[in-house]
């Protein structure tokens, strides 16, 4: 069987951040910033990246604006032929980096918020005047003439200002908006029982962006998916293992998704030591649950097996305890139940408190 | 709605390209990417934010043996699906 070729390449520069919202993405135990790949690595990478078939390269993190050779990074891979998309938080985003960036060739700039209010969004992002710098970013991004997105993350701490949120998108020139619940790995995990939101706060929300949708169509696009705990599906985790995405951590890891780390039995290849090419045919780790050979019967006999590729790997193992079952959030799964019952804990914890993400700490354990 | 007189245009931040490892032209935009069908392929060839939705058709049907109210539909229904997805403006 040939693999045909990966569509995205996800570049995670760092994961260092000015900020230090509880239900980040990334991995508890995070790259220490010596470990992150030279500038020289990241070009190859991104030559490595282009002659494979990559179209776009997301630049994340992390900030990934915290890496001062980012411009030079966009410049290649906009050479390359690749467009080029950051997502980021904002607050590094000044005058100068815009114009530097632009110059570079940076075709997306995708813009996380944390809330509509600074109050809400300086408290989960742990940063004061966060919100303001930014408000401040999306000005620069649309007086650059570029495409916004505003991402803005939901959870049961911030969902009753949805309406806010869209609102505040429009005012900002956004061309598209990710209403984005919470995805429950890493941080956002650990502080689960704080974050997930009540059946009665998913309704509501669903209602808003419904209602938003209909007014904002052919206007704004708004991306929103409805959190796998309330999902009768799972979702096509990465658009199914190695099929699309490769995910670079920052000290160089080549994974099928960026929380893939927290699987056991797998060894990662390096794109110190390998090519991209090598690594998308030739790796153990991409080819383990890539297509349907690996499914367990619940996934093989559905007629879905290759539109949800049997949901997410992360959650299989998170959630029932396998990384090679069925995705818990499949109604067919025998372990559906479990979710309910995470949506009972939330439900019976009344506490907001949250851990917060913090490199140094992860690093130390 | 789009009507014969709508000039579509790709939004900012879509590239229409063509990609040699494929050997197929590709659709990129923000956060998404698409495959576009041949038929959509000569469509989008002649998006330039100048010709209008008529002139498409008219381009079209000189060159392709269908009737003009078929590629006149094929070329709304394509172009509408592209706005709704944000990749193209009309």
């Amino acid at each position: 069987m040939s693999i045909p070729p990966p569509m995205g390449l996800i570049a995670e520069l760092t994961h260092r951040c000015p900020l230090q919202c509880a239900y980040c993405s990334n991995p508890l135990q995070m790259d220490a910033p010596k470990s992150e790949l030279s500038t020289a690595d990241w070009l190859r990478v991104l030559d490595e990246a282009a002659a494979i078939g990559v179209l776009q390269v997301h630049f994340s993190g992390g900030e990934p604006m915290a890496r001062r050779d980012l411009p030079q990074l966009v410049g290649h891979a906009n050479k390359a032929g690749l467009y080029t998309n950051i997502i980021t938080s904002g607050v590094l985003l000044t005058d100068e980096a815009m114009a530097t960036l632009l110059d570079a060739g940076i075709d997306h700039i995708q813009l996380s918020f944390q809330d509509s209010t600074a109050e809400g969004g300086d408290r989960i992002g742990g940063y004061r005047g966060g919100h303001a710098k930014k408000l401040e970013a999306a000005r620069r991004i649309r007086e650059a003439g570029l495409p916004l997105t505003a991402n803005f993350v939901i959870h049961r701490q911030n969902i009753e200002r949805v309406e806010d949120m869209i609102a505040l998108g429009e005012t900002l020139g956004a061309e598209r908006m990710e209403i984005a619940h919470t995805q429950y790995y890493g941080w956002a995990l650990l502080n689960r029982n704080a974050l997930l939101p009540s059946r009665d706060q998913l309704d509501f929300v669903n209602g808003v962006v419904d209602a938003a949708r209909r007014r904002l169509q052919g206007r704004i696009a708004i991306d929103y998916v409805v959190p796998d705990y309330y999902a009768a599906r799972p979702k096509a985790c990465m658009g199914g293992w190695g099929n699309r995405f490769i995910n670079i951590s920052p000290s160089g890891k080549a994974l099928p998704c960026h929380a893939a780390e927290t699987l056991p039995g797998f060894t990662f290849a390096s794109v110190r030591d390998w090519t991209l090419a090598e690594i998308w045919t030739g790796s153990d780790a991409f080819a383990r649950f890539r297509g349907t050979d690996w499914m367990p019967e619940t996934c093989r006999s559905c007629d879905r097996r290759e539109i949800d590729w049997g949901g997410c790997r992360c959650q299989a193992l998170a959630i029932a305890g396998d990384a090679a079952l069925t995705d818990p959030a499949c109604y067919r799964s025998p372990d559906h139940h479990l979710m309910d019952e995470a949506i009972a804990a939330a439900a019976d914890h009344s506490a907001l408190d949250l851990v917060p993400r913090r490199l140094q700490q992860a690093a130390h354990d | 709605m789009a009507d014969g007189s709508s000039v579509p245009a790709f939004r900012r931040g879509v590239k229409f390209r063509f990609d040699t490892v494929r050997g197929a032209w590709v659709l990129l935009a923000p956060e998404k990417l698409f495959m576009p069908d041949e038929i959509a392929v000569e469509i989008l060839k002649l998006v330039d934010g100048a010709r209008t939705i008529d002139a498409i058709v008219e381009d079209l049907a000189a060159r392709f043996d269908a009737p003009r109210d078929e590629i006149a539909a094929d070329v709304v229904a394509a172009l509408e699906d592209l706005s709704t997805r944000g990749a193209v403006a009309l």
